[in-house]
């Protein structure tokens, strides 16, 4: 099992790796740098000049591991467009989606599993009939299709909530929350529907089959005539096994959540992270569409091995054995 | 306490779902009346389809989903159950009816340690602190033969050894001393030597606190070495019952007859269960007659139209036409 973990973490040491380099190769063939960087009235000499300042002149290995140095230590280069560095526009921007992917994270995994377990146990209600078929709407529906949706009804027709922003935010620290505010609650809720309602179907219907298979094991009878109460079995028991598989799958539609922010935040104009890269892309914005990129993978990398360590938390069959014998 | 028996079964049916996509139901257990008195092991065998783990649950009413008890009366400790609601069900689970399964490994959860599961066990039954339910649970260890038995309290099932987790599964259903003991074959899924050690215990158990014990098995050789009394079950009807040793020595009915003979004793090692030729049919593809004529070498006529009678046979019961030991007369009336 350690062998496994040094294994995954050499893993997402070289995915990172090549995802820097991606990025490193964006500023290379995307534009040349020296000349979105001077204006149009340049020398000759001033090219040579910066070309050298840039260190544009040495091997293409150097400048990748230069390169690489710098965004370890935080030196994401400078907006294009704002003229700031690219790490002070990312801690701007990362709060609003980080909140806007924690709480649709959060609904998908309690509404999910809540659901799931739900439709699982009442196999033939009615109730289980309308919510597998709504969830096949819900895994089949683009979230742009559903966002504007949502905000056709509760926006425009009913004028319940915000269709766009963030509200009033509060600054705590480095740190700006719209979750302290009235309005900040008010405008998170249709974002995180939108963005959460495909994770939460899909996390539902996972966790119905997984408890239908385990609640026909073997273990599961045997709690039953033990003499548990019902609930025990189903909750403590029954639960507890469905959800090993289940980590695994959270644990990618987290990061996954994180990445499709982009579509939610360009429906809302919530100003995160994939709003700012939207508009990035539209003014060929090199620096920041870089930055962007690597964060969002050294994220996905980080929750993986996370969810790796979780199953050995969660899962004791893959710890490594102990010393114990039997006969 | 009463004197009467501690399990009695009187006429009991299961049906399951027939064959065909809305076939009508078909019995998987037909009519079978057993009585198992404290302290006394009997010993229920029969082809695999037989009916013999739905007869099992039909006792505590943990039948598959789609079976369904359709008839007869279960008796436990002179108190009727068959009609009690589920509540009521449950709280004879575990605590008047104990229950060992097959596969020891599939029946714990991977997930716990033994110790938290007999725990949990110990708290539904008995009212204990958390520190004598701990207490309690490296005792139940201990009553097992499980050395070390406070250590092994932390340990999950993948960590024990087949015959280890067997005999956590006896002490998981042994938490609340209960007077019937089901194990629906305790001992297939293990090494011969483990298998007799599981035997023995069983069969100290039952002695040492005058416990009913149900013992389902596919092997003649576990009911002999194990049983008081013997059940045999052919298409969910009950062939032939009656004391172990008589049955064995004189077996009435041709399927017990057939089971026995299989049974290789050269070296007194047990053996696994016969050859008979031909298959029993499965629930709802029954002949009309006895179940058996078919693979029947001595059936006639009536056999194929009559369903076997009862008759008397060696100290207990056969339903057979012409009862083995009787077949000097073999001619169709
Ligand atoms: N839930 C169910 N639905 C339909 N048929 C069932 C169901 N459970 C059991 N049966 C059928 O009932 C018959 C008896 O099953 P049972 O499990 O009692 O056999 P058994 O004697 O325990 O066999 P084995 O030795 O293989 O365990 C079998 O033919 C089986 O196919
Ligand atoms: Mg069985």
């Amino acid at each position: 099992m350690r062998a496994h973990l040094i294994r995954r973490v050499l893993q997402s040491g070289l995915v990172l790796l090549v995802v820097g380099f991606v990025a490193f190769s964006m500023f290379r063939f995307v534009g040349d740098p020296v000349d979105n960087m001077l204006g149009p009235e340049r020398t000759q000499a001033d090219i040579a000049r910066l070309r050298t300042d840039l260190g544009l002149d040495r091997p293409i290995p150097v400048q990748y591991a230069r390169y690489l140095a710098q965004a370890v230590q935080g030196n994401l280069g400078v907006s294009y467009r704002l003229g700031r560095p690219v790490a002070d526009i990312l801690a701007e921007r990362a709060p609003a989606t980080l909140e806007l992917a924690a709480v649709s994270g959060l609904l998908a995994l309690v509404g999910g599993v809540a659901l799931g377990v739900l439709t699982a146990i009442r196999r033939g209600g009615i109730a289980t009939g309308v919510l597998m078929t709504l969830s096949l709407v819900g895994v089949s529906l683009p979230t742009f299709l559903i966002g504007i949706g949502l905000i056709y009804v509760f926006a425009i027709c009913l004028g319940w909530l915000p269709s766009f922003g963030r509200g009033d935010t509060v600054q705590i620290g480095g740190w700006t929350t719209g979750l302290l505010t009235a309005s900040g609650r008010r405008a998170l809720i249709l974002p995180a529907l939108t963005l959460g309602l495909y994770q939460m179907t899909l996390i539902m219907r996972l966790v119905r089959s997984q408890m239908l298979e385990v609640l026909s094991h073997d273990h599961i009878r045997f709690a039953r005539a033990r003499g548990l109460p019902e609930w025990r079995v189903l909750f403590r028991h029954a639960l507890q096994n469905a959800l090993v598989p289940v980590i695994t799958v959270a644990g990618l539609q987290l990061g996954s959540i994180i990445a499709f922010a982009i579509v939610t935040e360009t429906v809302f104009q919530w100003p995160g992270l994939g709003l700012m890269f939207i508009n990035a892309i539209r003014f060929v914005d090199i620096p920041v569409m870089a930055a962007y990129l690597m964060l969002i993978s050294a994220m996905f990398v980080a929750i993986n091995l996370l969810v790796d360590l979780l199953y050995l938390f969660i899962d004791p069959r893959l710890r490594p054995a102990q010393q114990r014998s039997g006969g | 306490m009463s004197v009467g028996p501690v399990l009695s079964l009187r006429d009991v049916s299961v049906s399951v779902p027939g064959r065909g996509a809305r076939g009508a139901r078909a019995l998987a257990v037909d009519r079978v009346s057993v009585d198992i008195a404290a302290g006394e092991v009997l010993g229920i065998v029969g082809e695999s389809g037989a009916g013999k783990s739905l007869l099992a649950s039909a006792v505590t009413g943990l039948l598959p989903p789609r079976a369904g008890l359709s008839g007869g009366e279960v008796w436990i400790a002179g108190a009727r159950v068959d009609h009690l609601p589920e509540a009521r069900l449950r709280r004879l689970r575990g605590r008047v009816v104990g229950t060992v399964f097959q596969d020891p490994l599939g029946a714990l959860n991977p997930l716990m340690t033994i110790g938290a599961q007999l725990a949990e066990t110990i708290a539904v039954h008995l009212p204990l602190s958390r520190s004598a339910a701990r207490q309690r649970a490296a005792e139940a260890l201990a009553e097992v033969g499980i050395p070390a038995p406070a250590d092994r309290l932390g340990c999950y099932p993948h960590e024990l050894s087949g015959g280890m987790r067997q005999r956590v599964g006896i002490a998981l259903a042994l938490c609340a001393a209960p007077a019937l003991l089901i194990a629906d074959e305790p001992t297939t899924a293990l090494d011969v030597s483990v298998q007799a050690q599981i035997l023995a215990l069983l069969k100290r158990l039952c002695r040492d606190r005058g416990m009913a014990v149900m013992l389902i098995t596919h092997d003649m050789g576990v009911i002999a070495e194990t049983a008081d009394r013997i059940a045999v079950l052919y298409a969910g009807r009950l062939v032939e019952t009656g004391p172990v040793r008589d049955v064995l020595d004189t077996p009435c009915h041709p399927y017990t007859d057939g089971l026995v003979a299989a049974v290789p004793r050269i070296d007194g090692r047990p053996g696994r269960l016969a050859q008979i030729p031909g298959a029993m049919p499965p629930p709802g593809a029954r002949p009309a007659g006895c179940a058996f004529h078919p693979r029947c070498a001595l059936a006639r006529d009536r056999c194929r139209k009559d369903p076997a009678p009862e008759v008397a046979a060696a100290g207990g019961r056969a339903a057979c036409w012409f009862p083995c030991r009787s077949l000097p007369a073999r001619t169709d009336p």
